[in-house]
């Protein structure tokens, strides 16, 4: 069984947020959501593993 | 009771300058007697470099305004003779906890090691920082320092004159004129020098604003620095509560976009937050309140010929990150020992564009952190709200979200990486004490590392002997041998035997080796004051 990582992971979180938040810039509230969208499609595409990603709709829901 | 900051300190005073002829000329004039320009003085003072400090008023800040005193900026001022004085007074703290909505999602310890003289950070009321500045002032013009200071003289016009600045001040008894080899300019974010020379501050603004009301009140909060997102008596906003000396607390709420500034401040409105936040029967009184909002921004350049800029005059930051004066305390230690080396003449003039290098590399370091809090803290779109307030959501029960929280990174040392001053770098050394580095202090086994350093070229053997004396150039460098200590082989050997480290006057380190060599020693000296 595949463990979900809910601890700190990023080298850099910082740098993460701020590129985030920039991908957001100058986007409208539909195109904000679509890129969250695409983004999350893509990350759960690159973990693969179907357990932890059941986990990780467990962690966002609750 | 009339406060400190009510109290003309350094009242105005006729000078012989006002009726000389032909007009005056000093070596270094100040312009500014907050923490920046004071700290300037004092340091160029101790090291014999005569300096006059003009400010346009007479007294220390109004208001409790900077408070969080980093610990670099202590060891600054240990080196500049007042800094036990201010730990003495002011709060230590080394915790930070972050509320969301009623519960607390995260703490953070700034104390990361032990072995060092001073603490991670002090609180301190502006005014107290500059009283005390000014009493070590006092203290050296008593000792016969060259320096002076002079209250009610306002600089109203100015003009570099290729190898001297000339200055027209105005005084209660009229102007009179000025000349000045080296102009420093430290008269805060809206530098009236800065504008009559015409220099941009470009970077950005942002559109939040932010009420201070500094309450002095018996509360038994503890000495931490706490901060909310959305607390239930500031719905939608921040808040941020932090202790300094005689019962005053620094209470922060963000208070929206478009806001009725006069009605914001009036005491009744005010009275009615803290209220909402401290309980009906909380007894306080309003010391100092004050509506802000912010701006990340700095000059291109902090020298243009014979005028340097330092502190918020040359870079402003907002205040989540205590990075606005600890910053400018970073600025004045870069600047004096190369004013010093420069009006000597041991070293060229350009030694003072590595002052703008480094502390432009310092400026971008601080805004870059700054700007990136202030996005968390009042994000600017929806979607970065929406993020925010997920973060937030997490945070609480996953420890991976707890990183991204960001209510402000707090305020620390700047290395010079990449400076032309910098020697040779030993990769086996730690990088901690790289070339560009401030030294770290370690228990020497007799007294603190850094107690010892400062004020003049050294060059440190640890574990190794290097000669007591060497000259170069004029410049003569002290050798320091110390026998190994636990704490001086973390932070300065690693995994090897011994190190030699040639440091600069400001207590950074100018380049290291594994071994003793007079010929790189003395090439790496030139380089670190710019003959390289």
């Amino acid at each position: 069984m595949n463990m979900l990582n809910l601890k700190p992971n990023l080298d850099q979180p910082d740098d993460f947020y701020a590129a985030l938040i920039a991908a957001h810039e100058g986007l409208s509230d539909a195109e904000s959501e679509a890129l969250n969208a695409r983004l999350i499609l893509i990350l759960a595409n690159h973990i693969g593993q179907a357990d932890v990603l059941t986990a990780a709709l467990e962690a966002a829901k609750s | 009771m009339s406060k400190i900051f009510e109290t003309p300190l350094y009242p105005y005073q006729r000078t012989p300058d006002q009726d000389a002829s032909p007009t005056a000329r000093h070596k270094v004039v100040v312009i500014g007697a907050g923490p920046v320009g004071l700290a300037l003085a004092i340091d160029l003072a101790q090291q014999g470099v005569p300096v006059l400090v003009l400010d346009d008023n007479d007294r220390v800040s109004f208001g409790s305004r900077a408070i969080c005193f980093a610990k670099r900026p202590l060891e600054i001022l240990d080196r500049l003779g007042c800094g036990e004085e201010m730990v003495e007074k002011g709060v230590l703290w080394d915790t930070g906890r972050v509320f969301v909505d009623e519960d607390e999602a995260y703490s953070f310890n700034l104390l990361t090691e032990s072995g060092h003289k001073n603490p991670a950070f002090i609180n301190l009321q502006q005014y107290t920082f500059e009283e005390k500045l000014l009493a070590r002032l006092r203290a050296l013009q008593d000792e016969g320092a060259p320096i002076d200071l002079r209250g009610k003289n306002k600089v109203t016009a100015l003009a570099d004159n290729g190898d001297h600045v000339r200055l027209e001040v105005d005084t209660p008894e009229g102007s009179y004129l000025l000349e000045a080899d080296w102009l420093v300019a430290c008269d805060g974010a809206n530098s009236p020098t800065r504008k009559m020379l015409g220099h941009d501050f470009k970077g950005r603004v942002f559109e939040d604003n932010f009420l201070i009301a500094d309450v002095i009140m018996q509360a038994d909060f503890p000495a931490e620095r706490w901060f909310w997102f959305d607390p239930p008596f500031n719905r939608g906003q921040s808040a941020l509560l932090h202790k300094q000396p005689d019962n005053v607390w620094r209470i922060d709420f963000q208070i929206g976009q478009e806001i009725d500034r006069e009605e914001e401040l009036k005491p009744e409105k005010i009275k009615r937050r803290l209220r909402a936040m401290l309980g009906e029967a909380a007894e306080f009184e309003l010391e100092w309140t004050s509506i802000y909002s912010f701006q990340c921004r700095r000059m291109d350049k902090f020298r243009y010929g014979r005028t340097l800029f330092a502190g918020d005059a040359a870079h402003q930051v907002s205040p989540f990150g205590a990075r606005g004066a600890n910053s400018g305390l970073q600025d004045s230690d870069n600047l004096a020992w190369k004013l010093k080396l420069v009006i000597e003449g041991t070293a060229p003039e350009t030694l003072l564009d590595s002052y703008s290098d480094e502390r432009v590399h310092g400026a971008e370091e601080n805004i870059l952190n700054s700007t990136r809090s202030t996005d968390f803290i009042t994000p600017k779109s929806k979607a970065s709200r929406t993020l925010r307030d997920a973060v937030l959501a997490l945070a609480r029960q996953h420890a991976f979200a707890r990183p991204l929280v960001n209510s402000g990174r707090l305020s620390v040392p700047c290395t010079y990486d990449g400076s032309v001053l910098n020697g040779p770098e030993v990769s086996q050394l730690p990088a901690d004490t790289r070339p560009g580095a401030p030294m770290k202090d370690a228990d020497t086994g007799a007294g603190w590392l850094l107690d010892k350093l400062g004020n003049r070229f050294q060059l440190l053997g640890v574990n190794i002997a290097v000669p007591a004396v060497l000259e170069v150039d004029g410049i003569i460098v002290d050798g320091l041998t110390l026998p190994l200590t636990d704490s001086l082989k973390a932070r300065y050997l690693g995994d090897v035997g011994a190190a030699v480290y040639l440091l600069r006057p400001d207590q950074h380190v100018a380049a290291r080796w594994l071994a003793y060599d007079e010929t790189a020693v003395k090439a790496a000296l030139r380089t670190a004051i710019g003959k390289g």
